[in-house]
């Protein structure tokens, strides 16, 4: 009998505390990746984002901490990305586009980050930012000069970039909105350009 | 169970090969890919607790299995620990933050191997069947979502990688059923009491999972 009382609470805590790992590790059994755990946290707890040093298109220095009171979308790109950064591309025009264009001037900006700063020049960055129609000056498209603020800034975001076979780059893109007190507060999917830029009119 | 001078040599290359697997040249090539992430590492530290439970002496296991509460918390400890780290999550976490790699180099071993092995000796056909089938669905309905999903499941890794991954364990899975409904008629003359006399040690080790995943 004894074993058999044993057996079963024995049965009851293993169950118990399986049920509460799963629970706990996958975020109320929401989030089985790490792309869905990243989104699902920034939506909890808002992170601040480093204030790196960037330099864009023209060649102009500037930080993130510059946009501090404006709404801003960032996204993270090479230049020679052909896939999933055009989607990105793509999806940043859909958005400058769908929000007011007075917001433009003064409360929403766009921000394409390049995480292969070797390789994507000013010049590179410009060329870009002209096949999808960027202005240079609401949308810019920037590089991160220095390794460590440049990993440092992929992790506060939570973007991971792995070199595939053939010299090009695989990373999980989003399309990133920061606040105005320079937090990144949203995660939004790139094939929901819409969506995005809905949540942005509501905040203007 | 094996004679004692095996055992020690046993034990000492069990402890050797957990060590060397925990170094950082081994992890970042066993985790450099999807694959050998999944299916050669998670595997191997769990059936490391398994030998390592198998090296305790007889009295000792059943004891534990006792004190455990018998068959069936063990293998749902067993099912529980090693979904968990099936999770694409889970993997993405374990290259990200110590933490999570250290949990997972304990609990392969300790939360899977060992309650798996302690529950191994006592189960008859029909348990063994049940663990082995539920296994092989896992392992099948994963590799099927790996190949089917429409997103990158694990941050760390390329996209192909998880469609490969997916492909070589829905493969694996087909594999060991076909070897699992073999070894039932072909090692089957009297195939259920044979497998009932299960105590014995040489059917301890010859029935270790991971060691006929390997049968391949």
């Amino acid at each position: 009998m004894s074993t058999l009382v044993r057996g079963l609470v024995s049965t009851a805590l293993v169950v118990a505390c399986g049920t509460a790992a799963f629970w706990w590790g996958t975020d109320g059994f929401s989030a089985y990746t790490a792309e869905a755990a990243r989104r699902a946290d920034i939506l909890r707890s808002p992170r601040p984002v480093p204030t790196v040093v960037l330099e864009d298109q023209d060649g102009r220095r500037f930080s993130l901490e510059d946009y501090r009171g404006r709404l801003l979308a960032v996204e993270f790109i090479y230049t020679r990305c052909m896939t999933v950064c055009r989607s990105l591309g793509l999806a940043f025009r859909q958005i400058r586009e769908a929000v007011p264009p007075e917001a433009l001037e003064r409360d929403f900006a766009l921000l394409s980050i390049s995480f292969d700063p070797e390789r994507d020049d000013p010049a590179s960055l410009k060329a870009y930012g002209r096949n999808f129609g960027a202005d240079g000056e609401h949308w810019r498209l920037a590089r991160v000069r220095d390794a460590g603020e440049l990993a440092a800034l992929l992790a506060a975001f939570g973007v991971v970039v792995i070199s595939d076979r053939f010299g090009g780059f695989e990373h999980n893109a989003a399309i990133h909105l920061v606040g105005r007190d320079g937090r990144l507060v949203e995660i939004s999917d790139l094939d929901e350009p819409l969506a995005f830029a809905g949540k942005v009119r509501e905040k203007l | 169970m094996p004679a004692r001078g095996c055992r020690r040599h046993l034990a000492w290359a069990a402890g050797v090969l957990y060590l060397l697997l925990a170094t950082p040249p081994a992890r970042a090539w066993l985790e450099a890919t999807m694959s050998a992430h999944m299916l050669a590492q998670i595997p191997l530290l769990a059936a490391l607790g398994f030998v390592a439970c198998r090296l305790l002496p007889e009295r000792t296991q059943d004891a534990l299995l006792d004190r455990a509460g018998g068959i069936v918390p063990c293998v749902l400890l067993a099912t529980f620990a090693s979904s968990y780290w099936m999770l694409p999550r889970a993997l993405d976490e374990a290259l990200a933050r110590g933490a999570v790699e250290a949990a997972k180099f304990v609990s392969l071993p300790v939360l899977v191997g060992l309650p798996l092995a302690l529950a191994w000796r006592r189960l008859g056909t029909l348990g063994r069947g049940f663990v082995w089938t539920n296994f092989f669905s896992m392992l099948a309905v994963l590799g099927w979502l790996y190949i089917a999903a429409p997103v990158r499941v694990c941050n760390s890794y390329l996209v192909d990688q998880q469609e490969s991954t997916g492909w070589l364990m829905v493969w694996i899975a087909v594999l060991m059923f076909v070897g699992w409904l073999g070894s039932l008629f072909v090692g089957g003359k009297g195939n259920p009491a044979s497998l009932q006399s299960s105590s014995s040690e040489r059917d301890a080790v010859d029935t270790e999972p991971t060691g006929q995943a390997g049968g391949t």
